[in-house]
């Protein structure tokens, strides 16, 4: 087997202490050591366990313990990395999403097992059932090429397609024909804003496409806030129901609780946090880091201040934090008096009570409206809505920011081919279109040639 | 008589069979319709050219003679693409079609253990699915262990000028009027194809003022790994460049009617990459003009080449069409242009070692095949003849994969996917194009030539001194570190150039985009030849890329690795589509990869197979 598989093998629906993200195939082991923090890791003995941290960047995601198996004792008899990570769906698939731009690619289903039977990890038997599988899954196959993409979206990728072919068969015509020197000669320069616009467009739809997802998988929302301005009454309010524990004492809520309600077809995932403020409690303390850290993979997040008290220093701090991602500022207690100040934000404001339930429906609605969403009815439910297609499209959107690097540094044509050709094979995959000859026939109805 | 190896057709592909397979020390004759004909140009006066210059290294690289023959009949070579990139360099020369083809007739007759005949082939000596010999128009049969078919364009050829037919080989030579209809006796797919060529104008008659001359390149080139440059660079000839204009276009598109093409008399497809220019007008409407071509065709004769002026319209168009160029207003017409029409096989019925999968001991190579072009046809003849001789010695057949060569993408794209017209070789062909160049085709195949036995121990020891060469060149580039003095300095900072770390050697400079060897060599003394700085110039600075497409090789190769045994019953297999079914079992590929690249067979049909594959046929654990 050739490429590195990657999955989420435990069933991460609801709140489980613990998710396994499984990494299987000739590069697991590099692929996992590009992300995971511990530096013995890579060089390690097989069937140890590693800690550390998984990092997007300077970015930390988690905390994990690490199982390193190396081949051929491991169920695929292919290398096998199994990283343990916390509980919940946004961690898992943040990890995955890593995993695949670092080189892995989704498994199918029963792709392990498949990979364990053609090592010959297990027998006949077992292999009766994987065929059943696999008739399932090319019958599946189908389906899916046909109704995987919408109609928008797969003309979008065809337009997109369509330049770099012109692009790329004009390159090809360059190079195959090279005494037409009537036909237009790419060159470094009038290659830019074509890539320009390629890259502008690819951006944008990888941009929707994350949008989109939110659609199927719904907004993971932090509520944050100092303690006590109600975050916990919000979430209560904004779910009817008890979930979180509400209190008068400072620092009550000091795990994680999470709540999921349906908005116009779309799932708001509402992730309640600890009070972010300093503390010596140490308790307290292992909560504030955990809410931080929500804070940092949120999609948006709505700071509660409570219309009652003046901004303290803390309050001051989260409105200074808030201002370089998505959020909402959610003013709490309008029943009571005014003493808030005016706020210096270029945030949203909305003011409510969880008392009275004034204004949840208008920070629902904003929610929405952030991620362009507000109009479902009209919206098309395009774009690409897994994470295979989405990590396709980054793919491709990588090697087009390859060529345009590589292209300010006269590297030839021939090179930036190659990147140029990465891309659009890559979009091909995502609409299931692409084939062999495609470029051949491209080159001849574009352009004129021959003896 | 009985002889071990009989090939059929003396054009390019014939040679390098007839050759490879005598200089592998087999009893082999050589059947042509006409000795003088051997090694003849029909079309264009050129050998090369993107992707088919690669190909003509390589057949050197493998022992195979057009290279160098090129070598000493062109009077004019250049490099094409030196700007584009390493991978798409590839050199073109303007051969004699007086000197290449007497070259090559001089080469046979010399060649020990091949004999040559002037004959007509009719028909094969079949017995039991096997190929036991020849049968020639006058009835006479000959006995061959093996026979290698290399018509070209004879099989039941048809002559097109304008709505005028007749039945000819190229140069109104008899064409084969029965071996096609034998071939499809025995079960072969005969399809039927076309292909064209343009007007022959006398040099007289052309007033070249008019005309921008093309020159050849200032430094010396060979084909060959073996032989040094046999020319003088100030003795090559000029071509020629001019355009159609407004009156061209009009006669053209005035007499559309009368052309063969558009009044329906052509039967044959013809290639796209070869269109007639009646063609170009139409496809292209918005095109103000299209480039032409002349090229000298010989040093002792007064013909030139129109390239890029094929058309199938009736003599007196033709006339006013030329007359129309500015330059040509005079100009007299030796020959004009024709298309041709002739029977091919299908190529799915032969296998990767080009051996037929109906008549065994059968070997086809060139037009036959469905492909066009003389450097095509020559690679394939080379591989037919080494193979036909390696199954001879009862040894594995040389099938060379899409990362080893061109003649690897061309086969391998002829035996899975067949071909509705005429295949000619470019570069876009290639996935792997960026290890597959000009400047490594020895690199890459001598090895593989040494093996099968088909190139001499100089050979072989010239490769090898290379390699050495490039090892050592590498080792002093690593070494060797540029000291930075002030007036070092200066050279950098006049060229616009970072100045290097005192700790940078050559090996590193190189790897920075904007530093050349030449640059380089405006510094300090390299000691290393020009080839070998060549070389490691591309290995070098575009060692990321390189990686990355072995990277992709080495994702081929595992499925390429996976043979699929030749008794598979596809029926067997379940859950397949049943267009992969079809298909697989059309083409009966040779290992799960060549399953992947045949069109309509999907990567769940291929996941189904090598599950089955491991079911069925592994043994062990």
């Amino acid at each position: 087997m050739d490429t590195t598989i990657a999955a989420i093998s435990t069933n991460s629906i609801g709140v489980g202490a613990i998710n396994i993200v499984r990494v299987s195939g000739p590069e697991a082991v590099e692929i996992v050591s590009k992300i995971f923090t511990n530096k013995k890791f890579k060089n390690a003995e097989s069937h140890t366990i590693h800690y550390g941290f998984i990092k997007d960047g300077d970015n930390v995601i988690d905390e994990v313990l690490v199982m390193l198996m190396r081949a051929p004792k491991t169920y695929t008899k292919e290398d096998v990395v199994e990283i343990n990570c916390h509980g919940g769906n946004i961690t898992a698939n943040k990890i995955l999403e890593l995993l695949y731009v670092n080189g892995a690619v989704p498994a199918e289903p029963g792709e392990f097992t498949k990979r364990a039977f053609l090592n010959g990890r297990i027998n006949l038997l077992e292999a009766e059932s994987i065929e059943d599988l696999l008739e399932a899954k090319n019958e599946n196959a189908r389906k899916m090429a046909i109704n995987g993409v919408s109609g928008k979206t797969t003309k979008l990728i065809q337009d997109l397609r369509e330049k770099m072919v012109s692009l790329l068969a004009n390159i090809e015509v360059n190079i195959d024909y090279p005494e037409y020197i009537d036909e237009l000669q790419i060159t470094k320069e009038n290659i830019t804003p074509v890539l320009t616009e390629i890259k502008n467009e690819l951006q944008k739809i990888v941009e929707e496409s994350e949008n989109s997802k939110k659609i199927k998988n719904g907004i993971n929302i932090a509520i944050i806030g100092r303690p006590n301005v109600g975050k916990s009454s919000l979430l209560n309010a904004l779910l009817e129901e008890d979930k979180a524990i509400v209190t008068d004492i400072s620092g009550t809520t000091r795990d994680i609780v999470e709540g999921t309600i349906e908005y116009k077809g779309i799932d708001l995932n509402f992730i309640d946090t600890a009070g972010i403020r300093d503390t010596e409690d140490t308790v307290e303390k292992i909560g504030v880091e955990k809410s931080k850290k929500i804070l940092e993979q949120a999609d948006i997040t709505i700071l509660v201040l409570n219309n009652n008290e003046k901004l303290t220093k803390d309050d001051k701090k989260l409105l200074e934090k808030i201002e370089k991602q998505k959020a909402i500022i959610f003013i709490n207690k309008v029943d009571l008096d005014s003493k808030i100040e005016d706020l210096e934000t270029s945030k949203k404001i909305l003011y409510g009570s969880t008392k009275t339930n004034r204004g949840l429906d208008d920070l629902k609605e904003e929610i929405l409206k952030s991620f362009s969403l507000e109009d479902m009815s009209y919206k098309d439910l395009s774009f690409l809505f897994n994470t295979r297609q989405i990590s396709l499209a980054k793919q491709a959107l990588k090697s087009i920011n390859h060529v345009m690097e590589e292209n300010q540094k006269d590297i030839p044509v021939d090179m930036l081919a190659i990147d140029i050709k990465d891309a659009w094979e890559n979009l091909g995959k995502i609409i299931g279109e692409a084939y062999e000859e495609e470029l051949v026939d491209n080159i001849f109805k574009r352009f004129c040639l021959g003896k | 008589m009985k002889y071990e190896v009989i090939v059929v057709g003396g054009g390019h592909a014939g040679i390098e069979a007839s050759h490879i397979a005598a200089f592998k020390g087999h009893k082999t004759l050589l059947i042509t319709m006409n000795k003088k004909n051997i090694g003849d140009m029909p079309c264009n006066p050129s050998i090369g050219g993107t992707a088919k210059g690669i190909i003509v290294r390589e057949i050197d690289a493998l022992g195979g003679i057009m290279g160098r023959i090129a070598d000493i009949s062109h009077f004019q070579i250049k490099m094409l693409n030196n700007s584009k990139g390493p991978a798409v360099r590839s050199l073109r020369a303007q051969a004699d079609k007086i000197t290449y083809p007497q070259n090559m007739q001089k080469e046979l007759e010399n060649t020990p253990n091949l004999s040559i005949l002037e004959g007509t082939v009719e028909d094969l000596i079949v017995e039991k699915n096997s190929v036991k010999g020849v049968v020639l128009a006058d009835g006479t049969k000959i006995e061959s262990s093996m026979v290698i078919l290399t018509t070209g364009t004879y099989l039941k050829a048809n002559i097109l000028i304008g709505s005028e037919s007749t039945p000819s080989g190229p140069h109104g030579e008899p064409r084969s009027n029965h071996l096609s209809d034998n071939l499809k006796k025995y079960g072969f797919t005969i399809q039927r194809l076309k292909t064209g060529t343009p007007q022959r104008i006398k040099a007289s008659s052309i007033d070249f003022s008019k005309m921008q001359p093309e020159y050849g390149d200032n430094t010396y080139w060979t084909f060959s790994f073996d032989n040094p440059p046999a020319y003088k660079i100030n003795e090559q000839q000029k071509c020629f460049l001019i355009y159609t204009n407004e009156n061209t276009h009009k006669v053209i598109l005035d007499n559309l009617d009368k052309s063969a093409m558009y009044g329906g008399f052509v039967t044959g497809v013809g290639p796209r990459y070869c269109p007639s220019i009646e063609d170009k007008l139409v496809r292209f409407k918005d095109k103000e003009r299209h480039q032409l071509f002349l090229e000298p065709e010989s040093l002792y004769y007064d013909e030139w080449y129109l390239q890029g002026f094929s058309t199938s319209m009736p003599r007196d168009i033709q006339e006013r069409m030329v007359h129309s160029l500015s330059g040509l207003e005079n100009a007299v017409i030796s020959k004009y242009a024709y298309a041709i029409e002739y029977d091919a096989i299908d190529p799915l019925q032969i296998t990767p070692s080009l051996e037929s999968k109906i008549i065994r001991n059968l070997f086809t190579a060139g037009q036959i095949n469905g492909t066009s072009g003389y450097e095509e046809a020559a690679g394939q003849g080379l591989i037919a003849g080494i193979n036909a001789s390696l199954k001879l010695e009862k040894k594995e057949p040389l099938i060379l994969k899409r990362n080893d060569a061109y003649i690897g993408v061309l086969i391998d794209d002829l035996v899975t996917k067949g071909t509705a017209e005429p295949y000619r070789m470019l570069t876009s062909r290639a996935e792997f194009r960026l290890i597959l160049r000009h400047d490594n085709a020895d690199l890459r195949l001598r090895e593989y030539a040494h093996q099968v036995g088909s190139i001499t121990e100089r050979q072989y020891q010239n490769y090898q001194n290379r390699l050495q060469k490039i090892q050592e060149g590498e080792k002093y580039l690593q070494e060797t570190k540029l000291k930075i003095t002030p007036e070092i300095k200066e050279i950098f900072e006049e060229n616009q150039k970072e100045i290097p770390n005192i700790t940078d050697s050559l090996y590193n400079l190189l790897k920075r985009p904007e530093i050349t060897m030449e640059f380089l060599e405006k510094i300090l003394e390299i000691p290393i030849d020009n080839q070998t700085k060549e070389e490691l110039e591309i290995q070098i600075k575009y060692e990321g890329y390189i990686k990355k497409t072995y990277k992709e090789v080495e994702k081929m190769k595992k499925l390429e690795e996976k043979m699929i045994p030749k008794d598979i019953d596809y029926q067997k297999v379940k859950n397949l589509a049943s267009e992969a079914r079809q298909k697989l079992e059309k083409v009966r590929p040779i290992s799960v990869g060549q399953a992947a690249r045949i069109s309509g067979v999907n990567p769940s049909d291929i996941a189904i197979l090598s599950v089955y594959l491991k079911k069925e046929y592994s043994k062990d654990e």
